[in-house]
């Protein structure tokens, strides 16, 4: 890179020195720079914009298209940087380390504000208006949010997922992580089949367990799912386990269950690992059991860890849609859950009031948690 | 719990026996068989699967008649997941480079840069993880399909981005940015600060100091949220349904899944070599990266 030599750390408040200063951009005459603060950001964007024409075209080869799109998006990022930082050097010295860092964080900024902090805006005056945000409606959203029966049960239900999924997912992947320490062979292979199912997406996961609970009444095929064939396996009739009110909730939860607790025993077991192995012998040594070693030992070390992944679980329960959206029907068997209500009152009954009005409860849920992640974040920056 | 206290070294004293051996075996048994079912189903003829039980296959496992690999060339060719597979490809890779690389920059701006604002903004960002991606889709598709107007004045030109991969990847390094910049700040921030001291004394500019040293140095990082980023945006139903939609020249492995669970709900044989299909790259992501994104995820909370 051709700005090797700049003068070290300058600091910001010094006075500007001459135009001809010795920094590396200084030799070039104003209207160089002028222009080049032009070109550069501007060939940026021809180059861009041409991508993304070729990008549209639907009608070309779709590997050509893929591999394009790939490399555009892979290289491209890092030249938008390249080019900005590179437009900045072309600056008047005395302006070029203020704006510096603004280039570095700069994209970050503008794609949060228009992807994240716009929308919470926008979502909460959108569910203050009608169907088609034509009208303000006062709180008339917010009231079929609380009093419809539909949005009722989905309320109960999410309660259910938060508060269970969790707790389960994390219980089993602790007595897991416990429990597989203490084999001789194996833990790594146990745990990596345990863990499995997070790299499969929720769709995948709602598949596979559809050759679980699928029913097929009396009359329609023999039952080729998991379930009716053990129940059958011992002499009872087949069951509709995704009909069977209000168990097919929990039925539901067991798929999150199967798809988180690999995550929570491999958080889990890392820190019970990083235990040191001395305290536990000396509680030996002085004639703790084992069970007692684990409650007053083992789990006040490691419980900033089970906070954590509590905390990320609850917030996935709390955002869970895809298990119970594939599964099918949600609203005639009751499995009905806020987030999936949303997608359905956006998307498929088209009003986007009602919509908006479920996003902002769901996005007022997490509001203490935004609040304690920041305190928190405020307390270790102190420890620091 | 049998822990004999007395006559066995204290190391020994905590290695299982047949009961954890057991348990163990139990919950892992309980854990595969989901999975067993729709590998076993996947490999069986249409009217096999369709009519009995897949652990009745099990019963005579090389009878060569009753396996056939017919599922996976229909569900690639005339199920349309070959392309699929494409478009996820096209989908996952730049949603994964993109935030990456910006919340990178970002990460090193917040710890090594000095500017106005600088703490507030970043709390700003870490506030920003929590809300609800559900929250961002109608705006932001609103934003895509017909632009912003503040009192009849465009702020933000309609590019018409809907239904494009652009659109897509941009959603995508929304939603990830606020972690990706949160965890990369944690790490980016405990570099010592001598290396990046010296650096600065021997000449070198902010932007080779970040991409000669900063990078080199965050691999472990990057390489952890890019596994978990990958993985998440590959699965993501949500956001590919709402951007790209269900148009077979476009539509990604999930949202052809789903809709194939949805349409032919009854079409078991495909259904199962089609979730093999979409489980085939994370699995092999997860397996041979395994290590670094377990430590990745384990380095973000354990320190707590």
């Amino acid at each position: 890179m051709k700005t090797a030599i700049r003068p070290p750390a300058r600091p910001p408040d010094a006075t500007p020195g001459p135009e001809a200063g010795p920094a590396g951009g200084g030799r070039r005459p104003p209207w160089l720079r002028a222009l080049g603060l032009v070109a550069i950001p501007a060939g940026a964007a021809l180059l861009a914009w041409a991508s993304l024409g070729l990008l549209r075209n639907t009608h070309a080869n779709r590997v050509a298209i893929v591999g394009v799109a790939i490399a555009v998006g892979v290289v491209g990022v890092f030249f938008v940087f390249w080019a900005m930082d590179q437009a900045v050097d072309w600056l008047p010295a005395r302006f070029r380390e203020g704006v510096r860092p603004w280039v570095f964080v700069g994209p970050a900024l503008v794609i949060l504000s228009v992807f994240l902090v716009y929308p919470v805006i926008a979502t909460i005056i959108l569910s203050f208006k009608d169907a088609h945000h034509v009208h303000y409606v006062g709180l008339a959203n917010y009231r079929f949010v609380f009093t419809d029966e539909s949005m009722l049960r989905s309320i109960r239900n999410t309660l259910g997922w938060i508060v269970l999924v969790p707790l389960v997912a994390v219980t089993t992947g602790l007595a897991f992580a416990t429990l597989a320490d203490r084999l001789r062979h194996g833990e790594a292979v146990a745990k990596s089949l345990i863990f499995l199912p997070m790299a499969i997406s929720m769709v995948g996961a709602s598949v596979v367990w559809r050759f679980v609970y699928s029913f097929r009444p009396e009359g329609f095929g023999t039952n080729i799912g998991l379930l009716n064939g053990i129940s059958m396996g011992l002499g009872h009739n087949p069951v509709s386990w995704m009909q069977l009110q209000p168990w097919n909730n929990l039925l539901l939860m067991v798929i999150m269950v199967w798809m988180q607790t690999g995550f929570a025993m491999v958080v889990l077991s890392a820190a019970i690992k990083a235990i040191p192995e001395e305290i536990l012998e000396a509680a030996r040594i002085d004639g703790a059991s084992e069970f007692q070693v684990f409650r007053r030992i083992t789990i006040p070390s490691i419980l900033p860890s089970i906070v954590v992944v509590t905390t990320y679980m609850v917030i996935n329960a709390l955002k869970v849609f895809d298990i119970v959206f594939v599964m099918g029907s949600p609203e005639p068997s009751g499995t009905e859950v806020m987030a999936e209500r949303m997608i359905t009152w956006f998307f498929t009954r088209d009003d986007d009031g009602k919509g908006a009005a479920i996003a902002v409860v769901l996005f007022l849920a997490v509001v203490p948690m935004m609040v304690w992640n920041i305190r928190k974040f405020r307390t270790q920056e102190e420890i620091r | 719990m049998s822990a004999a206290p007395t006559d066995v070294a204290p190391g020994a004293a905590r290695r299982g026996g047949w009961f954890v051996r057991i348990t163990i075996l139990v919950v892992v048994g309980l854990w595969i068989i989901p999975t067993l079912g729709v590998l076993v189903s996947s490999f069986r003829h249409e009217q096999l699967v369709a009519n009995s039980g897949w652990w009745t296959a099990l019963a005579h496992p090389f009878r060569a008649a009753e396996w056939t690999l017919g599922n996976y060339r229909d569900a690639l060719s005339s199920g349309g997941f070959g392309n699929a597979f494409l478009n996820s490809m096209a989908v996952a890779i730049p949603s994964t480079v993109i935030p990456i690389t910006i919340a990178a920059f970002a990460a090193y701006a917040f710890s090594w840069m000095e500017f106005r604002g600088r703490t507030v903004l970043f709390v700003l960002v870490v506030g920003l993880m929590v809300v609800p991606l559900q929250m961002a889709l109608i705006p932001v598709l609103r934003l895509y399909t017909g632009g912003a107007k503040v009192f009849g004045i465009p702020v933000f030109p309609d590019l018409n981005l809907g239904g494009t991969f652009l659109g897509i990847w941009l959603a995508h390094t929304g939603f990830g940015l606020p972690l990706a910049t949160y965890l990369l700040r944690n790490y980016i921030g405990s570099l010592p600060s001598s290396i990046i001291e010296s650096a600065k004394m021997d000449g070198a500019d902010h932007f080779t100091i970040f991409w000669r040293l900063v990078v080199p140095l965050s691999v472990p990082a990057l390489a952890a949220f890019a596994i978990f980023q990958f993985l998440w945006v590959w699965n993501d139903l949500l956001v590919a349904y709402v951007f790209l939609g269900g148009v077979p020249q476009t539509r990604v492995l999930t949202v052809a899944l789903n809709e194939l669970v949805g349409s032919r709900g009854e079409n078991w044989h495909l259904l199962t070599a089609a979730a093999f299909i979409s489980m085939s790259l994370p699995l092999t992501v997860f397996f041979s990266l395994q290590r670094y994104f377990v430590r990745g995820l384990t380095a973000g909370s354990v320190k707590g």
